[in-house]
Protein backbone atom coordinates (compact mmCIF):
# COMPACT_ATOMS: atom_id res chain seq x y z
CA UNK A 1 0.00 0.00 0.00
CA UNK A 2 2.83 2.66 1.22
CA UNK A 3 4.75 1.08 -1.34
CA UNK A 4 2.33 2.18 -4.11
CA UNK A 5 1.75 5.81 -2.53
CA UNK A 6 5.18 6.58 -2.54
CA UNK A 7 5.48 5.58 -5.95
CA UNK A 8 2.66 7.72 -6.91
CA UNK A 9 3.94 10.50 -5.11
CA UNK A 10 7.10 10.66 -6.82
CA UNK A 11 5.85 10.25 -10.39
CA UNK A 12 2.98 12.57 -10.38
CA UNK A 13 5.23 14.88 -8.88
CA UNK A 14 8.12 14.98 -11.48
CA UNK A 15 5.59 14.51 -14.30
CA UNK A 16 3.13 17.27 -13.54
CA UNK A 17 6.45 19.80 -12.70
CA UNK A 18 7.56 18.79 -16.18
CA UNK A 19 4.66 19.37 -17.98
CA UNK A 20 4.36 22.72 -16.21
CA UNK A 21 7.67 23.84 -16.30
CA UNK A 22 8.93 23.77 -12.89
CA UNK A 23 11.34 21.10 -13.24
CA UNK A 24 14.09 23.62 -11.34
CA UNK A 25 12.13 24.00 -8.29
CA UNK A 26 11.72 19.90 -8.42
CA UNK A 27 15.49 19.42 -9.12
CA UNK A 28 16.15 21.92 -6.04
CA UNK A 29 13.75 20.18 -4.02
CA UNK A 30 15.47 16.69 -4.15
CA UNK A 31 18.87 18.34 -3.60
CA UNK A 32 17.69 19.49 -0.60
CA UNK A 33 15.14 17.37 0.91
CA UNK A 34 17.33 14.91 2.68
CA UNK A 35 18.44 17.97 5.09
CA UNK A 36 14.49 18.49 5.68
CA UNK A 37 14.04 14.96 6.65
CA UNK A 38 17.35 14.71 9.11
CA UNK A 39 16.31 17.97 10.42
CA UNK A 40 12.67 16.43 11.33
CA UNK A 41 14.12 13.60 12.79
CA UNK A 42 16.47 15.20 15.18
CA UNK A 43 13.46 17.65 16.01
CA UNK A 44 11.79 14.61 17.05
CA UNK A 45 13.95 12.58 18.54
CA UNK A 46 14.91 14.27 22.13
CA UNK A 47 10.86 14.02 23.21
CA UNK A 48 10.61 10.76 22.15
CA UNK A 49 13.36 9.44 23.69
CA UNK A 50 13.08 11.67 27.23
CA UNK A 51 8.98 10.23 26.91
CA UNK A 52 9.56 6.75 26.10
CA UNK A 53 11.96 7.09 29.62
CA UNK A 54 8.95 8.10 31.48
CA UNK A 55 6.44 6.02 30.38
CA UNK A 56 9.45 3.22 31.06
CA UNK A 57 8.82 4.03 34.66
CA UNK A 58 5.30 3.93 34.03
CA UNK A 59 5.46 0.44 32.68
CA UNK A 60 8.35 -0.73 35.37
CA UNK A 61 6.26 0.49 38.04
CA UNK A 62 3.37 -1.38 37.10
CA UNK A 63 1.35 1.94 37.08
CA UNK A 64 0.61 0.97 33.35
CA UNK A 65 -1.14 -2.51 34.17
CA UNK A 66 -2.93 -0.80 37.19
CA UNK A 67 -4.49 1.77 34.28
CA UNK A 68 -5.34 -1.53 32.07
CA UNK A 69 -7.40 -2.84 34.91
CA UNK A 70 -9.45 0.18 35.64
CA UNK A 71 -10.48 0.68 32.14
CA UNK A 72 -11.24 -3.28 31.42
CA UNK A 73 -14.97 -3.39 33.35
CA UNK A 74 -15.87 -0.75 30.76
CA UNK A 75 -14.65 -2.85 27.91
CA UNK A 76 -16.75 -6.07 29.08
CA UNK A 77 -19.87 -4.11 28.50
CA UNK A 78 -17.94 -2.90 24.65
CA UNK A 79 -17.43 -6.65 23.93
CA UNK A 80 -20.58 -8.68 24.91
CA UNK A 81 -19.11 -11.46 23.08
CA UNK A 82 -15.98 -11.90 24.38
CA UNK A 83 -15.94 -13.74 27.73
CA UNK A 84 -14.59 -11.62 30.70
CA UNK A 85 -11.97 -13.79 31.61
CA UNK A 86 -10.55 -13.91 28.05
CA UNK A 87 -6.60 -12.86 28.06
CA UNK A 88 -8.04 -10.90 24.65
CA UNK A 89 -9.34 -7.80 27.15
CA UNK A 90 -6.43 -7.17 29.22
CA UNK A 91 -4.62 -7.06 25.94
CA UNK A 92 -6.51 -4.65 24.45
CA UNK A 93 -6.65 -2.25 27.21
CA UNK A 94 -3.19 -2.07 27.78
CA UNK A 95 -3.04 -1.50 23.91
CA UNK A 96 -5.37 1.70 24.64
CA UNK A 97 -3.52 2.59 27.48
CA UNK A 98 -0.37 2.81 25.52
CA UNK A 99 -1.95 4.79 22.55
CA UNK A 100 -3.32 7.27 24.91
CA UNK A 101 -0.11 8.29 26.70
CA UNK A 102 1.36 8.75 22.80
CA UNK A 103 3.32 5.77 22.66
CA UNK A 104 1.88 4.09 19.17
CA UNK A 105 4.72 1.87 18.68
CA UNK A 106 4.64 0.25 22.60
CA UNK A 107 1.04 -0.16 21.88
CA UNK A 108 1.42 -2.69 18.92
CA UNK A 109 2.50 -6.02 20.27
CA UNK A 110 -0.18 -5.83 22.23
CA UNK A 111 -2.77 -5.48 19.66
CA UNK A 112 -1.12 -8.02 17.49
CA UNK A 113 -1.36 -9.93 20.61
CA UNK A 114 -4.87 -9.24 21.15
CA UNK A 115 -6.11 -9.78 17.83
CA UNK A 116 -4.59 -13.80 17.93
CA UNK A 117 -6.88 -14.07 21.29
CA UNK A 118 -9.71 -12.74 19.16
CA UNK A 119 -9.05 -14.83 16.36
CA UNK A 120 -8.90 -18.10 18.69
CA UNK A 121 -12.75 -17.64 19.34
CA UNK A 122 -13.82 -16.32 15.94
CA UNK A 123 -16.21 -19.10 14.52
CA UNK A 124 -14.67 -17.96 10.62
CA UNK A 125 -10.84 -17.88 10.21
CA UNK A 126 -11.09 -15.81 7.30
CA UNK A 127 -14.02 -13.50 8.33
CA UNK A 128 -13.32 -10.87 11.08
CA UNK A 129 -15.54 -10.92 13.59
CA UNK A 130 -17.54 -8.66 15.32
CA UNK A 131 -15.46 -7.96 18.45
CA UNK A 132 -12.63 -7.63 16.43
CA UNK A 133 -13.66 -4.10 14.41
CA UNK A 134 -15.08 -3.22 17.48
CA UNK A 135 -11.62 -3.03 18.66
CA UNK A 136 -10.17 -2.12 15.51
CA UNK A 137 -12.41 1.26 15.93
CA UNK A 138 -11.05 1.75 19.18
CA UNK A 139 -7.95 1.54 18.37
CA UNK A 140 -7.38 3.79 15.38
CA UNK A 141 -10.01 6.28 17.02
CA UNK A 142 -7.92 5.49 19.97
CA UNK A 143 -7.80 8.31 22.34
CA UNK A 144 -4.47 10.52 22.29
CA UNK A 145 -3.21 12.33 25.38
CA UNK A 146 0.06 13.20 24.72
CA UNK A 147 0.98 13.75 20.83
CA UNK A 148 4.68 13.46 21.48
CA UNK A 149 5.64 13.83 17.85
CA UNK A 150 3.39 16.61 17.09
CA UNK A 151 4.77 18.54 20.71
CA UNK A 152 8.12 17.73 19.54
CA UNK A 153 7.84 19.05 16.07
CA UNK A 154 6.01 22.40 17.51
CA UNK A 155 9.20 23.26 19.63
CA UNK A 156 11.64 22.46 17.11
CA UNK A 157 9.29 24.87 15.10
CA UNK A 158 9.64 27.64 17.95
CA UNK A 159 5.97 27.55 19.06
CA UNK A 160 5.53 30.20 21.67
CA UNK A 161 3.27 27.72 23.01
CA UNK A 162 3.19 23.65 21.58
CA UNK A 163 1.30 22.38 24.34
CA UNK A 164 -1.98 24.67 23.74
CA UNK A 165 -3.26 21.83 21.25
CA UNK A 166 -3.33 19.07 23.82
CA UNK A 167 -6.87 19.78 24.97
CA UNK A 168 -8.72 20.84 21.36
CA UNK A 169 -7.05 17.36 20.62
CA UNK A 170 -8.24 15.60 23.67
CA UNK A 171 -11.97 17.02 23.12
CA UNK A 172 -11.31 16.18 19.35
CA UNK A 173 -10.20 12.31 19.58
CA UNK A 174 -12.82 11.65 22.06
CA UNK A 175 -15.28 12.76 19.55
CA UNK A 176 -13.82 10.67 16.95
CA UNK A 177 -14.12 7.39 19.07
CA UNK A 178 -16.89 8.07 20.11
CA UNK A 179 -18.35 8.51 16.36
CA UNK A 180 -16.45 5.07 15.60
CA UNK A 181 -17.96 3.03 18.37
CA UNK A 182 -21.28 4.87 18.02
CA UNK A 183 -22.13 3.97 14.19
CA UNK A 184 -20.35 0.52 15.18
CA UNK A 185 -23.09 -0.36 17.72
CA UNK A 186 -25.83 0.54 15.49
CA UNK A 187 -24.27 -1.43 12.76
CA UNK A 188 -23.70 -4.45 15.12
CA UNK A 189 -27.90 -3.90 16.37
CA UNK A 190 -29.21 -4.11 12.73
CA UNK A 191 -26.92 -7.21 11.90
CA UNK A 192 -28.50 -9.07 14.96
CA UNK B 1 -8.42 25.61 28.83
CA UNK B 2 -5.03 26.71 28.13
CA UNK B 3 -3.95 26.05 31.55
CA UNK B 4 -4.78 22.95 31.19
CA UNK B 5 -3.08 21.76 28.34
CA UNK B 6 -0.22 23.17 30.21
CA UNK B 7 -0.50 20.99 33.29
CA UNK B 8 -1.53 17.60 31.74
CA UNK B 9 2.29 17.01 30.80
CA UNK B 10 4.02 18.07 34.09
CA UNK B 11 1.34 16.55 36.30
CA UNK B 12 1.51 13.21 34.40
CA UNK B 13 5.13 13.26 34.55
CA UNK B 14 4.88 13.88 38.65
CA UNK B 15 2.22 11.11 39.19
CA UNK B 16 4.54 8.45 37.10
CA UNK B 17 7.93 9.18 39.05
CA UNK B 18 6.38 9.50 42.02
CA UNK B 19 4.40 6.13 41.36
CA UNK B 20 7.90 4.09 40.62
CA UNK B 21 8.90 5.84 43.66
CA UNK B 22 6.43 4.45 46.21
CA UNK B 23 6.32 0.68 44.32
CA UNK B 24 10.13 1.24 44.90
CA UNK B 25 11.95 0.60 42.01
CA UNK B 26 14.94 2.07 40.46
CA UNK B 27 13.31 5.45 38.07
CA UNK B 28 16.41 6.43 37.37
CA UNK B 29 17.77 3.13 35.94
CA UNK B 30 13.66 2.53 34.10
CA UNK B 31 13.98 5.84 32.87
CA UNK B 32 17.24 5.21 31.12
CA UNK B 33 16.41 1.83 29.98
CA UNK B 34 13.20 3.30 28.40
CA UNK B 35 14.91 6.20 26.61
CA UNK B 36 17.71 4.05 25.24
CA UNK B 37 14.33 2.24 23.19
CA UNK B 38 12.86 5.49 22.38
CA UNK B 39 16.60 5.77 20.37
CA UNK B 40 15.84 2.75 18.71
CA UNK B 41 12.53 3.57 17.51
CA UNK B 42 13.58 7.16 16.08
CA UNK B 43 16.34 4.95 14.72
CA UNK B 44 14.38 2.32 13.07
CA UNK B 45 11.79 4.88 11.21
CA UNK B 46 14.87 7.09 10.21
CA UNK B 47 14.73 5.61 6.92
CA UNK B 48 10.89 5.88 6.51
CA UNK B 49 10.98 9.72 7.30
CA UNK B 50 13.81 10.37 4.81
CA UNK B 51 12.07 8.28 2.35
CA UNK B 52 8.53 10.35 2.90
CA UNK B 53 10.17 13.44 2.89
CA UNK B 54 11.51 13.08 0.17
CA UNK B 55 8.24 11.63 -2.15
CA UNK B 56 6.20 14.39 -0.25
CA UNK B 57 7.81 17.48 -1.06
CA UNK B 58 8.60 16.30 -4.76
CA UNK B 59 4.87 16.20 -4.83
CA UNK B 60 4.08 19.24 -3.26
CA UNK B 61 6.57 21.24 -5.12
CA UNK B 62 5.06 20.02 -8.21
CA UNK B 63 2.09 21.98 -7.17
CA UNK B 64 -0.18 18.84 -8.72
CA UNK B 65 -2.49 18.83 -5.19
CA UNK B 66 -3.73 22.53 -5.85
CA UNK B 67 -4.29 22.05 -9.84
CA UNK B 68 -6.33 18.83 -8.55
CA UNK B 69 -8.73 20.66 -5.93
CA UNK B 70 -8.60 24.37 -7.74
CA UNK B 71 -12.01 23.31 -9.00
CA UNK B 72 -13.20 23.18 -5.52
CA UNK B 73 -11.87 26.43 -4.52
CA UNK B 74 -14.53 27.87 -4.34
CA UNK B 75 -16.54 25.51 -1.66
CA UNK B 76 -13.45 25.26 0.25
CA UNK B 77 -13.49 28.94 0.61
CA UNK B 78 -17.41 28.41 1.53
CA UNK B 79 -16.48 26.42 3.95
CA UNK B 80 -13.41 28.16 5.71
CA UNK B 81 -10.92 25.02 4.83
CA UNK B 82 -7.56 25.93 3.83
CA UNK B 83 -6.70 24.39 0.76
CA UNK B 84 -3.19 23.57 2.20
CA UNK B 85 -4.32 20.67 4.80
CA UNK B 86 -6.20 18.77 2.23
CA UNK B 87 -2.92 16.66 1.20
CA UNK B 88 -2.44 15.87 5.01
CA UNK B 89 -6.16 14.75 5.72
CA UNK B 90 -5.92 12.61 2.72
CA UNK B 91 -2.49 11.05 3.60
CA UNK B 92 -3.36 10.53 7.12
CA UNK B 93 -5.27 7.23 7.11
CA UNK B 94 -2.58 5.55 5.21
CA UNK B 95 1.20 6.81 6.48
CA UNK B 96 1.85 8.61 9.93
CA UNK B 97 5.15 9.59 8.14
CA UNK B 98 3.66 11.32 5.45
CA UNK B 99 1.32 13.37 7.39
CA UNK B 100 4.40 14.07 9.78
CA UNK B 101 6.48 15.43 6.70
CA UNK B 102 3.07 17.14 5.56
CA UNK B 103 2.88 19.15 8.87
CA UNK B 104 6.76 19.50 8.82
CA UNK B 105 6.19 21.34 5.55
CA UNK B 106 2.81 23.54 6.81
CA UNK B 107 5.05 24.64 10.32
CA UNK B 108 8.23 25.74 8.24
CA UNK B 109 5.53 27.96 5.45
CA UNK B 110 3.40 28.96 7.71
CA UNK B 111 4.75 28.54 11.50
CA UNK B 112 2.98 26.46 14.05
CA UNK B 113 0.98 28.93 15.46
CA UNK B 114 -0.77 29.88 12.30
CA UNK B 115 -4.43 28.61 11.94
CA UNK B 116 -2.90 26.34 9.36
CA UNK B 117 -0.33 25.29 12.11
CA UNK B 118 -2.84 24.77 14.94
CA UNK B 119 -4.83 22.85 12.79
CA UNK B 120 -2.27 20.26 11.78
CA UNK B 121 -1.33 19.49 14.79
CA UNK B 122 -4.61 18.69 16.28
CA UNK B 123 -5.73 16.75 13.22
CA UNK B 124 -2.05 14.93 13.66
CA UNK B 125 -2.97 13.93 16.98
CA UNK B 126 -6.50 12.73 16.94
CA UNK B 127 -6.16 10.86 13.72
CA UNK B 128 -4.97 7.53 12.87
CA UNK B 129 -3.67 5.14 10.19
CA UNK B 130 -6.51 3.81 9.88
CA UNK B 131 -5.72 1.54 6.77
CA UNK B 132 -2.35 0.74 7.70
CA UNK B 133 -3.51 -0.16 10.92
CA UNK B 134 -6.11 -2.47 9.58
CA UNK B 135 -3.89 -3.87 7.17
CA UNK B 136 -1.26 -4.94 9.50
CA UNK B 137 -3.57 -6.32 12.07
CA UNK B 138 -5.55 -8.34 9.73
CA UNK B 139 -2.86 -9.32 8.52
CA UNK B 140 -1.12 -10.83 10.88
CA UNK B 141 -3.66 -13.25 11.95
CA UNK B 142 -4.88 -14.31 7.72
CA UNK B 143 -8.41 -12.39 7.69
CA UNK B 144 -9.51 -11.96 4.24
CA UNK B 145 -12.77 -10.50 4.35
CA UNK B 146 -12.99 -7.23 6.18
CA UNK B 147 -16.40 -6.24 6.73
CA UNK B 148 -17.80 -2.80 7.47
CA UNK B 149 -14.38 -2.38 9.93
CA UNK B 150 -12.83 0.26 6.78
CA UNK B 151 -16.04 2.26 6.51
CA UNK B 152 -16.11 2.58 10.05
CA UNK B 153 -12.61 3.51 10.96
CA UNK B 154 -12.72 6.18 8.02
CA UNK B 155 -16.10 7.40 9.41
CA UNK B 156 -14.42 8.15 13.37
CA UNK B 157 -11.41 9.84 11.32
CA UNK B 158 -13.59 11.68 9.81
CA UNK B 159 -15.26 12.93 12.80
CA UNK B 160 -11.90 13.75 14.09
CA UNK B 161 -11.21 15.90 11.22
CA UNK B 162 -14.48 17.87 11.30
CA UNK B 163 -13.78 17.96 15.15
CA UNK B 164 -10.23 19.71 14.21
CA UNK B 165 -11.74 21.87 12.26
CA UNK B 166 -14.24 23.12 14.66
CA UNK B 167 -12.56 23.23 17.33
CA UNK B 168 -9.33 25.41 15.95
CA UNK B 169 -11.59 27.87 14.36
CA UNK B 170 -13.72 28.42 17.85
CA UNK B 171 -10.41 28.30 20.09
CA UNK B 172 -8.22 30.31 18.78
Amino acid sequence: MVNYIWFFLILVGIFFALLTGRIDVINNSILTNGKEGLDLILSILPIIVLWTGIMKIAEDSGLLKKFAHLVQPLLSKLFPDVPKDNPALGYIASNIAANMMGLGSAATPFGLKAMKELQKINPDKETASTPMITFLVLNTAGVTIVPTTVLALRIAHHSANPSEIIIPGVIATFCSSLGGLLLDYFIRRRKR
Amino acid sequence: MNLLSKIVIPIFVVAVIFYGFKQKINVYESFLAGAKEGLYITFNIFPAVIAMVFAINIFLDSNFIYFLLNSFRGLFNFLHIPLEIMPMALLRPVSGTASLAIMNDIFLRFGPDSYLGRLASILQGCTDTTIYVLALYFSSIGIKKIRYSLGVGLFADLVGIIMAFILTMILF
